[in-house]
């Protein structure tokens, strides 16, 4: 029986040739990953409890971003926890305040096609641009993979979003997304497998790909998945190329032409709520470039395209995904357009993304944000207006003061 | 069982808001579903039901959303259907959380009785039966045992 990419990953997983859509299977984890704020401050009392220890601290990779730069002490306290911890437990994959965790993980190799991992954080799907099953999971669950080194599944049915020909110029992964949120709703993925496939995500670059498996989580996906290929190999620098079978079933099977599709916005307060640039002309007050699924090394170059050589007339804030991606933006100069512009820079963290940490929306203001959800008072007021785009978008949006089409400025 | 009804995609930012994710599970069940129904943490008492509609918990990982609801007495929630992340973490903390697809039958303040084993619900406002998934085995396992990590603690007891 032909299987599908996920059903592979999670057959291998499982200690099985094959696996069947809907059968309860017990996997052992490859990978588990945690931040602060999910991970070793809720790990830690609790394993005390068990008496337990790590199953593999090889297998563990922790992360500081969420609570960075600490402001005040129970921030604090929550990093000292997870420097603390890994010392205690013995994990040496740690990364302290080098960037969000969904860009770090595959940014320092831990990541090859063929793997299965957890993540303590909702964006873990961002693995399965690697062709790695990975998905995110609670802290008390996880404190499950960290005694047994194993988890439950229900083998998902995997829904198939192929996109024929290319993306314009000035329309990316992020509005590739948005369009998929807004039309299939935010549990269209059916907590399944969602696997992206056709020329148009084989031209992606690996961080671009990285968005699209990001906001699975958005589209309501257990997991988003992308096959490897030579893009992949060429990323890593190894790996082995993991598909699924032709004509293995699909729940759906849904077919767009990538070059039909024009920037897109989401209003607030859902991700859903989504429709062509072209239909909104709001005020702004500030732009936010930032998050793991809109600041990493292509976001960066994607605003710098449309940012060089002008000037934002709103508040303009821009946090690095990572310190790595951070300094190659440094050296090749698109950091500098993007300060020439007016750009403030903020810490390589979660940051205003999840509501953590000092800068928060204030009452009323109007926000264009690359990030991935604009549920009400997540970025702060519950009065604020959060509106999401693309990199380009909210780079025209910044210098025109209201939300904009980026294409105008490419042209 | 009083019910507290909610609308579709109620998302973990309301259930448990970002800003005070670094404090104890009180300070964030206070301000629990506080930007779409201000009395609900204030007057919602022991034994009640929180009844959602589409797509209940979407969003991020943090279990301080069903750890919320639980610490201010919630003793089942039921939807027409649940963000699979969340699902996990309500089951995991031991909190029974029930797909039904008549969920919206389901008006604010009914009186419910609840059978998440047999699967059904019965509206005693309205004198309605209606259907609902019944919880796995394995999962109902470690929601007798109280949660995930009663359920370990027994299973390392017995191997140790």
């Amino acid at each position: 029986m032909a299987q599908t990419l996920a059903q592979k990953l999670v057959a291998r997983a499982a200690g099985r040739e094959q696996v069947t859509p809907g059968e309860i299977v017990t996997c052992k984890v490859d990978l588990a990953m945690v931040h602060d704020s999910s991970g070793p401050r809720r790990l830690q009392p609790r394993l005390e409890r068990l008496g337990a220890k790590v199953w593999d601290p090889s297998k563990v990779v922790v992360i500081t971003d969420h609570y960075l730069p600490a402001y005040d002490d129970e921030s604090r306290k929550i990093i000292q926890i997870a420097r603390d911890w890994v010392k205690e437990a013995g994990v040496s994959a740690f990364y302290d305040a080098q960037g969000i965790c969904h860009v770090v993980l595959p940014e320092r190799g831990h990541l090859r096609p063929g793997m299965f991992a957890v993540g303590g954080d909702s964006h873990s799907p961002t693995g399965g641009a690697f062709a790695t099953y990975m998905f995110g999971i609670g802290a008390t669950e996880m404190l499950g993979v960290m005694v047994t080194g194993e988890i439950w599944l229900k083998v998902p049915h995997t829904i198939a979003m192929d996109f024929d020909g290319g993306l314009s110029p000035g329309v990316s992964a992020k509005d590739v997304m948005l369009f998929l949120i807004g039309r299939f709703g935010m549990d269209g993925g059916q907590y399944q497998a969602v696997e992206y496939r056709g020329p148009a995500i084989r031209a992606l670059s690996m961080q671009e790909r990285m968005t699209l498996c990001n906001m699975t989580a958005e589209l309501g996906g257990q997991t988003g998945l992308i096959a490897s290929d030579e893009v992949t190999l060429r990323y890593l620098g190894k790996g082995e190329i993991w598909d699924g079978d032709a004509g293995a079933p699909l729940l759906a099977h849904h077919k767009f032409d990538a070059g039909q599709l024009a920037p897109q916005v989401a209003a607030p307060h859902s991700p859903a709520n989504t429709r062509a640039v072209g239909e909104f002309h709001e005020r702004l007050d500030l732009a936010y470039i930032g998050a793991c699924t809109g600041a990493k090394l292509d976001d960066l170059r994607m605003a710098a395209s449309v940012l060089k050589g002008r000037k934002s007339k709103i508040k303009l804030l821009v946090a690095p995904a990572s310190l790595r991606d951070q300094q190659a933006a440094e050296k090749e100069g698109t950091l500098g357009i993007l300060l020439d512009a007016g750009a403030e820079l903020l810490a390589n963290s979660c940051g205003m993304c999840a509501g953590y940490g000092e800068n928060l929306l204030p009452d009323a203001a109007v926000a264009i944000s690359t990030t991935a959800r604009n549920f009400k008072g997540r970025m702060g007021s519950a009065s604020a207006q959060v509106y999401l785009a693309s990199p380009y978008t909210v780079a025209a949006s910044a210098i025109a003061g209201r939300i904009a089409d980026p294409r105008e400025l490419l042209a | 069982m009083k019910a507290w009804v909610f609308g579709d995609n109620v998302d973990t930012d309301a259930i448990a808001p970002g800003r005070y994710m670094k404090s104890g599970i009180e300070e964030i069940a206070s301000h629990c579903l506080e930007t779409v129904n201000p009395e609900f943490s204030k007057q919602v008492k022991a034994g009640d039901v929180v009844v959602g509609g589409r797509n209940f918990g979407t969003g991020s990982s943090r279990e301080q959303a069903p750890e919320a609801l639980k610490h201010l007495g919630v003793a089942v929630l039921i939807a027409e259907s649940f963000a699979g992340l969340f699902y996990r973490n309500a089951i995991n903390l031991g909190l029974p959380a029930v797909a039904c697809a008549q969920a919206k039958r389901i008006r604010q303040g009914d009186l419910l009785q609840v059978d998440f084993q047999e699967g059904w619900i019965l509206d005693l406002t309205t004198a309605e039966k209606l259907a609902c998934e019944s919880i796995p085995g394995f999962l109902m396992s470690i929601i007798r045992d109280g949660g995930l990590l009663p359920h370990l603690e027994k299973r390392l007891a017995r191997t140790a």
